[in-house]
């Protein structure tokens, strides 16, 4: 169930963030977040909810504007990127939503193409559509490619929303609650996904998550975000071995609850 | 002392909500042009969109002829109906067919579509991008590097500028059939007559202003339809409110439209 230790490659940072502050009015979410993320490493960013956890990946994707501090991403800085450069940029990141949000509008196949045909229209019909039964292949769902996402279970479309993100080669994964509304068996089927994906697919990934499984299942290391700060950071163990009372009441309440 | 303070507190109360609400105003009315003014920057320039500027134009289009054919049929009729009386104290009635081309062709066709688009397309496409808001799929799309104002706002504005003058059209020549039923029914006169008449009155800037005031209405529609959906926020009820609000202010839009073109049309007749 622990994570197998990766070849991370600790002298390339892929994000790197100082001093990450965002307020919405009055509730300051984020208040000097530091962090950095190597070169193929997983990190898990546990919290509870409303602590700013979805918030951190969305600003790093460019969703949501930054109030101070800076965000760099595989060399860009985001706080500062143009619309051209950001549009660029996120052809290189993978983002997994919570809520999957397949387009439900669109079959399994369409889904997985949109990204694919609008950011590289050179391809051909033919590599277009090895490239989508290789992607559904490598999240296990090859027979579900004309159904649609109304059909689909829930640990499925978080399966095809992986796959989604995975037809564009991203370098970067940032993963939204990948865990969260499916059964234990789903999970961990899941967390495994996510160590293939970083196996087969050589990414970087940050995960959000309150699912202490996941956490140390998926990441190499753990950040645990309290009151806007990361609090403590390390490996699962390192990180629950401290005498912090709410780090250790998170920990507990996880496995009781 | 107690009574000051009872009078002059929701004094206080009131000032600072009314200058929020003031300034919110001219705020929602920037976005509101900002919004227009994105549409144009992007809707016209590459990557292009065509497959589903088709698909979309065939969803305005097509799939509202059943609705455009029955109210046009039953508007025609019922206008020529009304009209017999007033025109028979004069013995007019062969007149019928020039008042029924010139209120159908200037106003009654591009109104009635209008607004029945208003209706249908209007409410789905606000309903449709507010869900796509709300359930994170534009933000999919945009982190996957695609242009979801493109595809979702600016392919949809132009199928509805692009099929309501067409449906406009088809509207008035569904009633002008209307109008000829009463007409052959109760004059007995001939179809080459009737159209012959039906045409007569109608000048080039008759079809042009209906054209010109159709394709503002289509725009109005569709940017309308987009910008609240795009907007749209509260989960399933602000989905609903995003629907219900398009259809109200296309509607009330397309009114505000149709009496400055009348206005302008006026002055070149």
């Amino acid at each position: 169930m622990e994570k197998q230790p990766q070849s991370i490659d600790y002298n390339e940072k892929v994000i790197s963030i100082h001093g990450l502050t965002k307020s919405f009015g009055d509730y300051h979410v984020l208040r000097g977040i530091d962090l950095d993320l190597f070169r193929k490493e997983n990190l898990v960013v546990l919290g509870r909810s409303g602590t700013g956890k979805s918030v951190l990946i969305k600003i790093i994707s460019g969703l949501l504007k930054a109030d101070s501090g800076t965000v760099n991403v595989l060399g860009n800085e985001v706080t500062t990127i143009t619309p051209q450069d950001l549009q660029q940029l996120r052809t290189r990141i993978g983002f997994s939503f919570q809520n999957s949000a397949l387009y439900d509008s669109m079959t399994v196949r369409k889904n997985l193409e949109f990204p694919l045909v609008r950011n590289q229209r050179s391809l051909k019909r033919k590599e277009i559509n090895e490239m989508v039964e290789r992607v559904l292949e490598a999240v296990g769902l090859s027979q579900t490619i004309n159904q649609m996402p109304a059909e689909l279970s829930g640990g499925q479309r978080k399966r095809i929303g992986i796959a989604r993100t995975l037809i564009l080669r991203p370098e970067i994964m940032l993963y939204d609650e990948p865990t969260a509304g499916l059964d234990p068996i789903t999970s961990m089927e899941i967390n495994n996904l996510i160590n293939r994906v970083q196996e087969r697919f050589n990414t970087s990934s940050i995960i959000i998550t309150h699912d202490l499984t996941c956490a140390k299942t998926t990441g190499d290391r753990v950040a645990m975000l309290l009151d806007g700060q990361f609090q403590r950071q390390g490996t699962f163990d390192e990180v629950f071995e401290g005498e912090d009372v709410r780090v250790k009441q998170f920990y507990d309440y996880n496995f009781i609850n | 002392m107690d009574t000051q303070n009872s009078t002059t507190a929701p004094a206080t109360k009131a000032g600072p909500s009314i200058s929020k609400r003031f300034t919110q105003f001219f705020v929602d009315v920037y976005d509101v042009f900002a919004f227009i003014a994105r549409f144009f920057k992007e809707a016209f320039v590459p990557p292009y969109e065509f497959r589903e500027l088709i698909k979309q134009t065939w969803e305005v289009g097509v799939r509202s002829l059943l609705l455009i054919t029955v109210t046009g049929f039953i508007v025609g009729l019922i206008f020529t109906k009304q009209s017999r009386p007033s025109l028979l104290q004069f013995g007019a009635t062969s007149w019928i067919p020039s008042l029924v081309s010139i209120a159908l062709m200037r106003a009654l066709a591009p109104l009635v579509t209008a607004l029945i688009s208003a209706g249908r397309v209007g409410s789905s496409i606000g309903a449709e991008i507010g869900s796509m808001r709300v359930t994170e799929q534009i933000d999919a799309m945009e982190v996957s590097g695609t242009h979801p104002f493109k595809y979702l706002v600016c392919i949809r504005t132009l199928a509805t500028t692009i099929s309501i003058p067409i449906l406009a059209i088809y509207n008035g020549l569904i009633a002008m059939l209307g109008g000829y039923l009463n007409v052959a029914v109760n004059e007995g006169t001939s179809f080459s007559t009737y159209i012959q008449q039906f045409f007569q009155p109608l000048g080039f800037i008759d079809f042009e202003s209906s054209l010109i005031k159709s394709t503002i209405f289509g725009f109005t529609i569709g940017i309308v339809g987009t910008y609240k959906g795009w907007n749209s926020s509260s989960g399933t009820a602000g989905v609903g409110k995003a629907a219900n609000s398009a259809v109200v202010t296309a509607m009330f839009l397309v009114f505000i439209e149709e009496v400055i073109i009348v206005q302008i049309t006026g002055w070149f007749r």
